[in-house]
Order: structure tokens, then C-alpha cells, then sequence
């Protein structure tokens, strides 16, 4: 069953998303050709990569809006199991932890998005967060292997939360259930990803023209006070003036676009600390063809989860 | 080899590149028809099957495994696996070459010789896991010396190296289950057996010439 082709007002928005796409992607390769020296090539390749990202999530998001609901619970399970694949590659692990490894990819992970079909809430709350927090550090202990034992359960752990729990709530927001706003789950979903984005590229811009205090310096020499203050304020502004297609009065979408704000910065932040540890620029550089979903879902993983669970709370009494 | 490739090869190949994703990078010789020696660090039972798949189809054709005879026919299920699908040359491992003294060994050595000289032939090319048994992916272990000897008789065949990425964290020595994490694969620079060259020269030289592919973790 398809979820959005009969929703007029999300066919106007992802087709408004997918026109000034268009009309970036003509701007950046008209950049790529002309040979003005003001521009540095740095930046326009930046500005290229970052726009045939923004095409792979939509096209993401229109896989998942056309595949209907299990479709999308399908593709976002397989984007979670890429995105733990990615960081279990580069983050290191030993040998002991092998059978944990294994229980994770094939039985946490898609036991989560199970959860999720079934719209077991608790459990879907809880499964990662507390189930697999057991499981993991007495799996480990089994295995015998004590070296590093605190740190190996943490970075298993955490590689769940941030690939599995985290990115399998941006797909549980397909599957909520407002009363009042039955059928187009799917522009939350298209919400919370336009604010995202567009917080990251306005903290960019805005860092550009005004930057000048740095915040997070060690982690990410670009991010400044003021990219982050001006960025998130424009982007509030910018996911207010979206309520229209949303359940939300204005005054509660600026509150929300607030906080993905905030979530996007942390989630940024926190996965450059990842990068800066594991001694890698980008999650794609070392495994350049298969690489690159944790740079994409980097300022979306911690959103989405307080995002949903914020939007349950107040709007969608779980069935 | 004129009858191809088995159809389980090809299966477990396809199997093997699916879960362990690997991307193939010739950063110091291109694909070549040519008669060649791959050799590379041994860490799983998947390295094989990975490099081949690795090769062009019409290279992978007539390349064939080296595996080591003890191992290889204990079991029924190893035996047809080495021999009907992917129809490796089956030796007696050589000896390390720090036990020169072994008289044992270096008897072995020659017959190992002979079989892999055969198995070479006019066109078909080998894969070889120098080190002789899978190890712990933290350091590669001492080549032994069939690869030294290979490279003294046939001269014209290319000695590639090559280096496998994360094999021992997908599926370990020991393990029977693989974790799915991505794996690089990198085919470095031919080397050959200089004239004059010493043994443990040479085979330091060809570790040094896997060990400086790897690309992810301390190098």
C-alpha cells in the first residue's frame, strides 16, 4: 500500500525539495566549469558532494514512500545494517567479540525493525537501550576475553544505538498514527530531514559570513558560535513556517525545529569525535565506494529518536 | 584448466564478495592474462575465495589455489571443496625457512616444489598463502619458502602481493559464522627473485611487500 502518492500537500513539498535540487545540482556543475578563482575548488567539490547526497536521500525517501509500509521498514533496515557495517569496519573490535558481533548484526538489528512493524512501542523503546545493554557486555564475558572489556561493550553498544536504534526511528516516524493526521506519516519523516539539512547548511553558511568564535574547535575546526547560533535560528525559522504541512501549530514546530536543530549539531559534533578517534576525515574515505552513510545520517541519528519519541508523546498516543 | 569454473565456486564466490563487500584496488599492476603468482596475507578461510573472486572472470579461470594437503583432506566435505570445486594444488606445507637444519623439510620442500612447477603449466596462475596457516590479522606471520623456490624456476611469472583487509575479523580461525564488515583488497607491485638473491632476503622482502598494502589499523 502506498503511503503518500494520494497526499497532495507531501507531493508539493517533495516536489518543491526536488526542483531546488535541480536547480543546485545546474548551479554546481555551472561552479564545476567556470574557472573563477574566487570560489576555491575545496568548496565547490564540498558543495557537488553534499548535493548528490541530498539526491540519495530523497531518492531514499521516495523508495520509502513508494514501497509503502513494510517496504520502508525493509529499505531502513538495510540502511542500519550498511551503517553498522561501515562503523564495525573502521572502528576497532578483537577477536572475542566475534559472536557478539554476529548476534548483533543478525539478530539485534533486525529484531529492532520486527519491534517496530509490530508496533511494540515498550519494546522498541527499550530493546536496544536496555536488552542489548545486558546482552552485549555478558556475551563479550562469556567469550573470555577480559582485554578492553568496558570499551568493547561500549563501542558495540554504541554502533546499535547510533545504527540501529537511532536510524530506525527516523523510520518509525512512517509508522506513527496522529489522530487528526491519518495517512501522511510521511511529511514528518520529510520534516524532520528538511530541518536537518537545512540547519547543517545554514550553521555552514552562516559560519562562512560571520563565523568567528569557534566552538568544538578540536573536533571540527569549521563550526562556529555563530554558524551554530545563526544556523539554528534559520532553520527554526525555516521549519516554523513548514507547520502548514505538519500536525503542529506554528508555535509547536518552531519548539520542534528548535530541538532537531540542537540534536542535528550533537549528532554532528559527536560523529566527528568518532572520525577524530578512529583517525579518519570521512566514514567514506578508507572504503571510498561503500562508504559514506554515517557521514550522511551523522546530524540525523540523534534527532530522529527524541524527535519521535517528543512527537509520540504529545501527538500520537501509541495503539 | 579447460573445463571452467564449478558452478559451487562460482556460488561461494558471489557469497563471499556479498558478505564481505570487498573492493578490489590494483594500485601497483593492472589485471593481466598473464601467468602470475598472487600471494597474500592468511587470516580466514574466506581469503581465497575472495582474492579469486576478485580476478577477472577470464583471469579467475585458470587460476588455481594453493592448499595445504593435512588440512585439505581430513574431511570429506574440505576434500571435495579443494579438489572438484576449486580445483587447488594440493601440497605438503614447506617448512619454515628458520629450520633449515631439518632435513625433513627441506625433502618436502622439493616435492612441493615439483607439484606446484606442474600445476603452474603453460597458462594457469596461483594463488598462495605464504605463511602456511591463518593467523591472528595483527602481524604477518614468516613466509615460508615455496614462494622463494617458485620464483628461482619460473622467472617469467609475475610474483603479485596482495593484501587482505578485516578477513580475520569476518570470519576468524576457528569461526564458522561471519560477521559482515567490509574488507579491502589491494594488489600491490610484482616483485621477483633477484639474481643472487638469499631466501630469507627475498621472503622479508615479499612480507614487506603485503604488509605495506594494508591500508585500515597500524601499518
Amino acid at each position: 500500500m502506498m503511503i503518500a502518492i494520494h497526499d497532495s500537500i507531501l507531493m508539493w513539498l517533495f516536489g518543491g525539495v526536488i526542483c531546488l535540487l535541480v536547480v543546485l545540482t545546474i548551479v554546481g556543475s555551472g561552479l564545476k566549469r567556470s574557472h573563477n578563482s574566487n570560489v576555491s575548488r575545496v568548496t565547490i567539490d564540498n558543495f557537488n558532494a553534499q548535493i548528490a547526497a541530498w539526491w540519495k536521500m530523497c531518492v531514499v525517501l521516495a523508495l520509502s514512500l513508494v514501497f509503502g509500509r513494510i517496504g520502508s521498514l525493509v529499505l531502513f533496515a538495510m540502511l542500519s545494517f550498511l551503517a553498522m557495517r561501515e562503523y564495525l569496519t573502521l572502528v576497532p573490535t578483537r577477536r572475542g567479540d566475534h559472536r557478539t558481533l554476529f548476534w548483533s548484526f543478525f539478530v539485534i538489528m533486525p529484531l529492532q525493525y520486527c519491534v517496530l512493524g509490530f508496533h511494540w512501542y515498550v519494546l522498541l523503546a527499550i530493546m536496544i537501550p536496555i536488552l542489548a545493554c545486558v546482552f552485549i557486555p555478558t556475551s563479550i564475558a562469556v567469550a573470555g576475553d577480559t582485554a578492553h572489556f568496558v570499551e568493547r561493550a561500549g563501542k558495540i553498544q554504541f554502533g546499535l544505538m547510533v545504527c540501529g536504534y537511532c536510524l530506525s526511528h527516523a523510520a518509525a516516524l512512517l509508522q506513527l498514527k496522529i489522530p487528526g493526521f491519518a495517512g501522511h506519516p510521511a511529511r514528518l519523516l520529510l520534516y524532520l530531514g528538511l530541518v536537518v539539512q537545512m540547519n547543517d547548511l545554514l550553521q555552514y553558511v552562516w559560519g562562512k559570513l560571520i563565523g568567528k568564535h569557534k566552538i568544538a574547535w578540536r573536533v571540527s575546526p569549521d563550526k562556529t558560535w555563530e554558524g551554530f547560533l545563526g544556523g539554528m535560528l534559520s532553520a527554526t525559522a525555516l521549519g516554523t513556517l513548514l507547520w502548514w504541512a505538519t500536525p503542529f501549530t506554528p508555535l509547536q514546530s518552531a519548539g520542534l525545529s528548535f530541538l532537531i536543530c540542537i540534536l542535528g549539531f550533537a549528532g554532528g559534533v559527536v560523529m566527528s569525535a568518532i572520525k577524530r578517534d578512529i583517525g579518519i576525515k570521512d566514514f567514506g574515505g578508507v572504503i571510498e565506494r561503500r562508504g559514506g552513510i554515517l557521514d550522511r545520517i551523522d546530524s540525523l541519528c540523534f534527532a530522529a529518536p527524541i524527535f519521535f519519541h517528543v512527537v509520540r508523546y504529545y501527538f500520537a498516543p501509541w495503539p | 584448466m579447460t573445463e571452467g569454473i564449478h558452478p559451487i565456486a562460482s556460488l561461494l564466490a558471489a557469497l563471499a564478495r556479498g558478505i564481505t563487500g570487498v573492493q578490489v584496488l590494483w594500485a601497483g599492476c593492472e589485471p593481466d592474462e598473464r601467468q602470475r603468482i598472487y600471494f597474500a596475507n592468511h587470516t580466514s578461510h574466506l581469503d581465497f575465495v575472495v582474492l579469486w573472486s576478485a580476478l577477472p572472470s577470464e583471469i579467475r579461470v585458470n587460476a588455481r589455489p594453493i592448499a595445504a594437503r593435512d588440512y585439505w583432506e581430513e574431511t570429506s566435505l574440505r576434500r571435495y571443496l579443494a579438489e572438484s570445486v576449486f580445483k587447488a594444488v594440493l601440497v605438503e606445507r614447506g617448512a619454515v625457512p628458520k629450520s633449515k637444519s631439518h632435513d625433513e623439510g627441506k625433502f618436502v620442500g622439493r616435492s612441493m616444489i615439483e607439484d606446484l612447477a606442474a600445476a603452474l603449466g603453460e597458462h594457469n596462475s596461483l594463488i598462495l598463502f605464504p605463511e602456511g596457516t591463518r593467523g591472528n590479522g595483527e602481524k604477518i606471520g614468516e613466509f615460508r619458502g615455496g614462494l622463494y623456490h617458485l620464483g628461482l624456476r619460473r622467472p617469467d611469472v609475475e610474483l603479485v602481493p596482495a593484501y587482505l583487509e578485516n578477513m580475520n575479523r569476518i570470519l576468524p580461525k576457528g569461526e564458522y559464522l561471519p560477521v559482515p564488515m567490509l574488507s579491502l583488497l589491494t594488489f600491490g607491485k610484482p616483485i621477483q627473485v633477484e639474481p643472487d638473491e638469499n631466501k630469507d632476503v627475498f621472503l622479508e622482502r615479499a612480507r614487506e611487500a603485503v604488509s605495506c598494502l594494508r591500508r585500515i589499523g597500524p601499518a
